[in-house]
Formats: structure tokens, sequence, C-alpha cells
């Protein structure tokens, strides 16, 4: 009944046998031992198993691992390179973000890959990009506003190098 | 939760999938963006021995006018609905119905054409193609047919659809100048299914009532179209008491049930004042505002 794979998970290639009907949360957590994608729900309702596929936010409880193959997996593990925290991390722990923090896995990639394609968003667009993710402790005040900081942070080291380059050029 | 077992086959070709529906039969079933049946499968109200997953077949993922007709593919996903600057532009209805789909999350992966196959009464596309009167290609191995949306739904979760079949494409009639239509959905929170959805698609012809759609969500057994609502506008001016009479029909034609998102009476109502407003919002981006 198994099914070989090969899913590249942060940036590493790993291979497994799975059967087709593990889901790709249970392979993350199980197979690669990677923890940090929390089971929420388990229907498709709260958002904490949010990892990136191909870049894109998916719920994990709500995909096949056999449906990764091939592909490309971001979870939260890949966040803080070199024990340095992601800008997204350092703003949720600076603007107070996340109280239990078992949303907060799936609220960061939510919102990577929202300041990816909107590097400056409103409010609006936060909660709006947000609301498949559910939080039930913060009342999202703060995520809001660890989003929006995350996303001045991104924009502002994304700026010095051009600066840099400009200055070089003169 | 874990689905209980099943094969899975992953065509790379809708020639290799149509072959294999073919084979398996009823024990198959089809796999595009998954946000409704992995669902079902994990709470085993489903568990077809075999999933043909049609994600690796390349070019299923479009939306093209062409020869008259707005052409959309089994696995264009809401996401680029909602995104999409054509459908902002000309298609109102289902422009407003996108984002109004689950959460952006479900929207990444989820598709409107696995959504009309799905046949939830509650779902919100299968009242949209009601409104837009559109056409649905049904492909299989020895063929391929063509079903009015009008046709396709049997009830709950009920279609035309046979299991050798796949929704191959959807099409909808190109929309003329002078054409407005509006989504209107209430939910109790964002995610949740809808309470009651209306779709209002006008086409006007020198001010008076081209082609009129209208289609209704979660009030009855399956996506319904309020034909005698539709019937009442044809040919007609668009003044309030047209409106009235037509949002009061649309009432009529739906039969909801009471459970815990309102009563009966409750339903009915909003059904009425969304057909009201939907029309007139309709009417406005049909004379070139709103």
């Amino acid at each position: 009944m198994g099914q070989s794979i090969t899913v590249t998970v942060n940036g590493e290639q790993k291979s497994a046998d799975v059967e087709p009907r593990l889901l790709l949360v249970h392979f993350l957590r199980e197979k690669l031992r990677l923890t940090g994608t929390h089971i929420g729900c388990d229907t498709t309702h709260c958002g904490a198993c949010t990892v990136l596929v191909e870049g894109v936010p998916v719920k994990s409880c709500t995909m096949l691992a056999v449906q990764a193959d091939g592909q490309q997996v971001t979870t939260v593990e890949a966040l803080a390179a070199g024990g340095t925290l992601h800008p997204i991390q350092a703003a949720f722990k600076q603007e107070h973000g996340l109280q239990c923090g078992f949303c907060t896995p799936g609220m960061m990639l939510t919102s990577i890959a929202l300041l990816n394609e909107k590097p400056d968003p409103s409010d609006d667009d936060i909660r709006w990009a947000l609301s498949g993710n559910i939080c039930r402790c913060t009342g999202y005040m703060n995520i809001v506003k660890a989003v929006k900081s995350a996303g001045a942070q991104m924009r502002a080291s994304a700026a010095v190098p051009e600066a840099a380059t400009a200055a070089t050029r003169s | 939760m874990l689905p209980a077992p099943f094969e899975y086959h992953a065509p790379k070709t809708m020639d290799e999938a149509l072959g294999l529906l073919d084979e398996l039969g009823e024990d198959a079933k089809v796999l595009a963006g998954g946000q409704s049946l992995i669902p079902l499968l994990k709470l085993r109200f489903a568990s077809p021995a075999h999933l043909v997953d049609i994600n690796k077949i390349k070019d299923l993922d479009f939306l093209e006018e062409r020869h008259g007709t707005l052409s959309i593919g089994p696995l264009f996903r809401h996401k680029s609905a909602e995104r999409s600057s054509l459908l902002a532009s000309r298609y109102h209805v289902m422009a407003d119905a996108a984002p109004q789909i689950a959460d952006p999350i479900i929207r990444n992966r989820g598709t409107i054409a696995g959504s009309v196959a799905h046949a939830d009464p509650s779902g919100d596309w299968g009242t949209v193609l009601l409104a837009l009167d559109a056409d649905l290609v049904l492909r299989s191995k020895s063929g391929s047919r063509t079903v009015k949306a009008r046709d396709f739904f049997s009830g709950p979760f009920s279609t035309a659809l046979q299991p050798t079949e796949i929704l191959s494409e959807i099409r909808i009639p190109v929309a003329k100048p002078q054409t407005g239509g509006a989504y209107l959905k209430l939910e109790r929170k964002v995610g949740d299914f809808a309470t009651v959805a209306v779709a209002v698609h006008l086409q006007m012809d020198d001010g008076k009532v081209g082609s009129a759609g209208i289609g209704l969500t979660a009030v009855g057994p399956q996506n319904i179209r309020a034909e005698r609502a539709e019937a009442a506008l044809l040919g007609a001016r668009l003044d309030d008491d047209t409106i009235k009479e037509a949002a009061a029909l649309a009432a009529e034609a739906a039969e909801p049930k009471a459970d815990h998102r309102g009563s009966v009476q409750y339903k009915r109502n909003i059904v009425r004042v969304f057909t009201e407003r939907g029309l007139k919002r309709a009417y406005e981006r049909a004379r070139g505002g709103g």
C-alpha cells in the first residue's frame, strides 16, 4: 500500500514510503518529527496546521502527503535561520502577537505569504488574509500589529541592499 | 482523523484519468482541490477505494473567453477567481462570490468545478452558475455531453455526473454589454456556509431586462433557480414595483428548513431582501456604475 514520495521540506529533500491516506500534517509531524506544525481542529477550520506548499498557504490537515510529492513545503521550523528569528517571529514576540502560541506557526506562515505578495498591507488586508487562521487568546489586535511591524522591518531590510548598490554606482 | 485506506492515482493526462474512471466506476472519486472531499474522507462520510487526483494533469487551470463562451477549467481555483480582473469587470456575480467562499487558505486550493460537482446545497458556485445559465461539459472515456446547470443538480450532493465522468469544463455565455450581477451572502462568521445567499445576473436591453438569472443558496435540498422571479423581470423596466415583485417570487421559490442558523420565515425574508438588493446592485453595474 505504500507509495514512495519525495518532498522538499524546508529546502531539504525528504523521501519516504507513505500510505496514500496519510495527511500532509501527519507526514510532517510523525515521519519528519517537525512538530512545529500544529493540529488544531482537524476539520479545515482553524488554520493552525497551515504550511506553505510552493509558497502558498495550505491547511496541511486537508492535503494528502502523496499530493506534495515533488513539491516544496515550508514549515515554521524554516523561519529562524541559524538561530536568528525571522522578522515575523521577532515581530510576534515584540508586539505580543501570541499568548498560548498554538495558532502562531500557522499565523506566521500565512502572514509571510501575505507580505511576499503585498509588502505594505493595510489592517484590512491583514485581517482578510488571516481570516482562515483562528486565535482563541489574543483578540487579533496584536497579531495585526505584529504583521504590520514585520512588514515594515522586511521592507527596511530589503531596501538596504538596494541603497547600498545605488551608493556603489554613484 | 485519518481517511479509510484507498489507492491513489495521479494520472498525467485527461485520457489516462478517464481510462481509470472507466475501469474503476463507482469505486473511484475524482480529487481536485480536495477542500470538501478530504474532510469527507476524514469523517468517513465517503470511503472510495480509489482516488483519482487530477492535479498533475497540465492545462486544466484556465479561465478564458473564446467563441462566445467564458470557459472555466476543472482546476481553476477560488483564489484565481477572486483575483481575476476579467471577472471583476464583466462577471460581477462571480467576482462577488469568489472572496466569500470559505476562507483565504481554503480558496488557495479549492476549485470552482470541484465545488459544483460536490453539489452541497449550501455551496455558492452552483447558485452562481444557475444565475449565469451555464453549461457543464461532462467528459468520459466514450465522449462528452453538455448539461445545463439547471438540469445538473438533482438533490443534496447529487448531480447528473456519472462516476465515469469528469466535469471537464464550465461554459458561461460571454457577457453582453450592459450586463451586471451581484452575489449577496449572509454568513455567521468568515468561513461558514451561507445562512442564505442570492445570486443575480442581469442583462439590460434598451432600458428593459433582456435576460435575468436568479439563484438561491442554502434554502432547499439543492441550489435553486428562481424561475418565476426571472420570468417576472423579463422585458420589464426595473422600477421599484418590478423589483419588489421579483423579490417576493424569489422568496416563494425558496424551500428553507429551520436550523441553528435561523427559522423558515427568517431565511425566506433574507431571500426577499437580498434579491431586492442584488437586483438594484446588478442594475447599477449594468449601467456602468458600482
